[in-house]
């Protein structure tokens, strides 16, 4: 019943924040709405026992990246508005057909594994007890996926340099 | 009202009308910091799928993936950023309508 209660409200809310940071005209709200979205992202997650993974959301998306993203905003303050260009609306349109054909793709497709569910009995057994969501990721993390953890960190390390040499003054 | 008790489906719904909004945003917005904020609400979408099945297969791999997934965002911000920035110092626009050269 709880699970329930917060569930749909931090849904709408997700849809809610997400819908305003497609609409709004001003880009800075665009980007708080933006943080509040993946503030409640982050929620979901612990509802979904993965509280690392909202750790590092918030560390990373909330905090990190979002800040990024308000002082690009913040340094390219458009002086002339975007002139809306002649042939814009059939793109629009389109754009909305294409997410109505794929949201309802998506729908077909959830519904017709509901209603068959045999799949879902394949499920795993659970993870040993006493071993925390953290403790688990940590152990993928430096075990099975260690190569994978090391291309990331390579992968960081070269858009670290490429954003700083195109974003160099004397590029 | 009775409320259904929340399944899998609650949460692969919620992606997936996370992820067309992202759509939506990419298709119809011409402010390019806007097409790059509306990626980051499809990159989530994902995300909360990975995490729902990783709940529900009680197996750690999709959330591995779903870090490996925002370092990767991480990276594709800071990059993308940079490209904008740049672009905004020589064209003072940031409209991707406007943006068809490959150099100039």
């Amino acid at each position: 019943m709880l699970e329930s209660i917060v569930f749909y409200t931090l849904a709408t809310l997700i849809i809610g924040f997400g819908v305003l940071v497609v609409t709004t005209r001003n880009t800075v709200h665009c980007v708080l709405f933006l943080v509040a979205n993946f503030l409640c992202v982050a929620m979901i997650y612990v509802l979904l026992a993965a509280e690392f993974l909202a750790i590092i959301q918030i560390l990373v998306y909330a905090g990190g990246i979002v800040v990024l993203y308000l002082f690009v905003v913040m340094l390219v303050n458009l002086q002339r508005q975007p002139a809306t260009a002649p042939g814009r609306r059939p793109q629009a349109r389109a754009g909305f057909a294409l997410a109505a054909v794929m949201l309802a793709e998506l729908s077909a497709i959830l519904v017709f594994s509901a209603s068959h569910p045999a799949s879902v009995a394949a499920a795993a057994p659970p993870a040993p007890s006493g071993m925390g969501n953290t403790t688990m990721v940590g152990l993928l993390l430096y075990s099975d996926y260690l190569v994978p953890f090391e291309v990331a960190s390579m992968l960081l390390l070269v858009a670290m340099v490429g954003a700083i040499i195109l974003a160099r003054k004397d590029a | 009202m009775p409320l259904t008790p929340i399944t899998p489906y609650h949460y692969l719904v919620l992606s997936a009308a996370l992820f067309s909004i992202g759509v939506v945003g990419v298709m119809v917005r011409r402010n390019i910091i806007i097409v790059l904020m509306s990626i980051e609400l499809m990159l989530n979408a994902v995300n909360i799928n990975l995490a729902t099945f990783s709940y529900q297969l009680h197996d750690g791999a999709g959330q591995v993936f779903a870090m490996f997934i925002i370092a990767v965002a991480a990276a594709e911000a800071a990059v993308g950023l940079g490209i904008i920035l740049a672009f905004y110092r020589n064209k003072e626009t940031l409209n991707i309508d406007e943006m068809n050269t490959m150099r100039w």
